[in-house]
């Protein structure tokens, strides 16, 4: 035989006495812990002694295996792995820290068996000990990170409902002889910031704005967009009385700004005359108000205009109408027509047939159609709602 | 919402089609769960067996684990008494979307369902047998309504793990918290993906020769809330209130309830007798079935004699 074959024979035979059953049990690559049923340890390895530091003759006989743990690591051996153990006859992968010799922690894990005699009898519980200071090292930075993710999550969840909340005035404001009431609902749970806004404010003497939008997408960008259309708003139709040429100051703003949002707006230009309001509307891009009659008769006000943000010269054009006491002029997103059962759409009939029924304040409007749209989409709305409706009080009414 | 792309339609028939199915589907869901009364019997879990007109015993399974904790004691009486076992919601088979982290953030909650089982079932004379914390969610019950039961066995009860001045209940706040520690890591090894499978046994056969996975598994949140529900509990103040005549079953080394507190408990409560197992360990239900058995039995025995 060549010399190469006599090594791997050597070899061979070295290692087959290495291993010998002894050898193999001795120091065998984890700690090796055998215990009567109620626990007391009657064998234990060399790996054991080594990663634990005890001596044979501190813990065989003498030691109960849930006595070489903590405090809470006993009373999870006591309500989950014995339990088990007794239950299933296995107990795998369970998470304990060893008290050592000389007090330190040494973390592990542990897989059990449970062996019974013949007639059934639990006779030893034989239990491998792996170290696993590193991997519990790496999952406590797993458990931070977990925690840290859910913080951060609720944190982001509160966020959205505050900023919700700073663009969307919760109630109009009083206006003396016009009555004004508002409701939105975001789209889905409510966690993320919807992209539709209302806002209602005063220019001056009986002289006030209503304006409904719909900045797309959602999210932190849009939110942005929303709260830039809003403030720009309210500035540009300080300086044009014209919605049309606020709504152009909008758009140009829309078309600097660095996200590419486009953005729909109804904006009316409210001035009482008497016991009526004079009404200038206009329409970018957005489903057009309709306008009920005392007698409840409905037709759609304004003209269709272009979104805002696409492009450089859109067109928009005003219309003025007469509200008179008893007419309601009614504004929303397209969350409303858009709202959704398969592949139907709630649509224009629906919305007639809410407004049409008498009302004797402005609020019974938004509260019936959101009940009603939100009833064909089974309570789940798919995108966010806003309604604004304008009501002009009959005389010696307000 | 104005499309993204002012080309893009509005209408999107097949997404719409799936969304809505998956709408109906949340829909179902959340339907269930809101129905206003659900039985308690149902969302416990229950299981009754034995002679519809024998007297009733109900066990009741501590934390950790569920109702198959009792599978070597309760059927032993199941010739002579109506057996009721059943999970506290959270182990087990119970209904999970009935927990409710107020209801159950103390040992109340608990003591109210078994008091809801017990009327739903039209349950009178009970023997109500519970084992650790389930101990004291008995003496719970029985406090508030005393004429409801005719005998409490405790097996290894505690009113309050935690040292407190002279009382000596085993354990610091700091051992407690450890063992929220030990809860957390091991359940690292609780998959979501497992969830599922373990938690949603429709029918939940009987235990038989395969492995019930649901055993020991729970909800890592539920299971530190119960957790806390149970450690941190102290119900030394009910102890002297409770009528009903009381077997306190110690287990001779129980390193969660000690003798000590085994004796506390029996001679605080008023009406308590106290019977010491030779047995080692906090559940003496699984390591020694037999002596438990045999010291219930002795006690209802005697108790008839009463």
């Amino acid at each position: 035989m060549s010399p190469d074959v006599d090594e791997a024979v050597d070899a061979f035979i070295g290692a087959l006495v290495d291993d010998d059953p002894q050898q193999l049990y001795e120091r065998a690559p984890c700690g090796y812990l055998s215990t009567t049923p109620d626990g007391t340890i009657v064998k234990v390895n060399q790996t054991f002694l080594l990663l634990t530091g005890y001596r044979k003759q501190d813990v065989i006989g003498r030691t109960r295996f849930d006595q070489l743990l903590t405090a809470g690591g006993r009373i999870y051996h006591e309500t989950h792995y014995a339990p088990m153990l007794r239950m299933q006859g296995v107990a795998r992968e369970i998470a304990f820290d060893l008290i050592c010799a000389g007090g330190g922690r040494l973390p592990v894990l542990v897989n059990s068996v449970l062996e019974r005699d013949l007639r059934g009898n639990a006779r030893v519980i034989r239990t491998a000990i792996f170290d696993a200071t590193q991997r519990r090292e790496y999952e406590r930075e797993l458990l931070r990170a977990k925690q840290r993710a859910e913080a951060s999550e609720a944190h982001a969840v509160s966020l959205a409902r505050t900023l919700q909340q700073t663009l969307i005035p919760p109630n109009p404001p009083e206006i003396p002889r016009l009555d004004v009431a508002a409701i939105y609902r975001p789209a889905g749970d409510g966690r993320e910031v919807g992209g539709d806004f209302y806002d209602v404010f005063q220019i001056g003497d009986d002289d006030w704005v209503v304006a409904i939008g719909d900045v797309c997408g959602k999210g932190a960008e849009a939110a942005v967009v929303t709260a830039l259309a809003r403030f720009t708003l309210r500035a540009a139709t300080v300086q044009h009385r014209e919605p049309a040429r606020a709504l152009r100051v909008l758009n140009e703003v829309l078309q600097r700004h660095d996200a590419t949002r486009f953005c729909t707006v109804a904006l009316v230009r409210l001035t009482r005359t008497d016991g009526s309001w004079r009404a200038v509307l206009c329409c970018a891009g957005h489903p057009l108000p309709l306008l009920r009659s005392a007698d409840g008769q409905i037709t759609e006000a304004g003209r269709p205009g272009a979104l805002l943000g696409v492009l450089a010269e859109p067109a928009l054009h005003d219309t003025e109408l007469t509200l008179a006491p008893g007419e309601v002029l009614l504004l929303f997103t397209d969350g409303v027509p858009e709202g959704r059962r398969g592949s139907q759409f709630y649509g224009e009939q629906r919305t007639l047939r809410v407004l049409g029924q008498p009302a004797v304040s402005a609020a019974a409007y938004p509260a019936a159609l959101l009940e009603d749209v939100l009833a064909f989409q089974a309570g789940y709305a798919r995108d966010d709602i806003a309604i604004v409706a304008v009501r002009v009080p009959e005389a010696g009414t307000r | 919402m104005p499309s993204n792309a002012p080309s893009k339609g509005a209408s999107h028939p097949g997404t719409a089609r799936a969304s809505d199915e998956g709408a109906a589907h949340r829909r179902g869901l959340t339907g269930r769960a809101s129905l206003p009364v659900m039985g308690a019997a149902s969302k416990l879990n229950a299981h009754a067996s034995g002679p519809v007109d024998g007297q009733p015993m109900v066990f009741a399974h501590g934390f950790g684990c569920d109702q198959h904790m009792w599978r070597f004691v309760a059927p032993r009486f199941a010739d002579r008494y109506r057996v009721v076992l059943f999970d506290h919601v959270g182990a087990g088979g119970s209904d999970l979307s009935a927990y409710d982290p107020g209801r159950y953030a103390g040992l109340d909650g608990y003591a109210e369902d078994v008091l809801e089982l017990c009327h739903e079932l039209d349950l009178s004379e009970v023997i109500f047998v519970g084992h650790s914390v389930s101990a004291m969610i008995g003496v719970l019950a029985a406090e508030r309504e005393p004429d409801l039961f005719a005998e409490l066995v405790l097996v290894g009860p505690s009113p309050c793990y935690i040292d407190q001045g002279d009382y000596t209940g085993g354990f610091s706040a700091e051992d407690i918290s450890e063992l929220l520690d030990s809860l957390e890591s091991n359940y690292l090894g609780w998959s979501s993906a497992m969830a599922p499978v373990i938690m949603g046994r429709p029918d939940h056969p009987e235990f038989g020769e395969e492995l019930t996975e649901s055993f020991c598994r729970m909800d890592p949140e539920i299971a530190r809330r119960f957790a806390r529900a149970t450690f941190l509990s102290d119900n030394r103040a009910d102890l002297p209130r409770v009528r009903t005549p009381a077997l306190v079953l110690q287990a001779a080394q129980d390193v969660i309830a000690p003798v000590a507190v085994g004796q506390y408990v029996a001679s605080t409560l008023p009406n308590a007798t106290l019977t010491l197992l030779d047995a080692v360990g906090h559940c003496p239900n699984l390591s020694a079935p037999e002596e438990t058995t045999a010291a219930i039995e002795r006690y209802l025995a005697d108790s008839r004699c009463r």
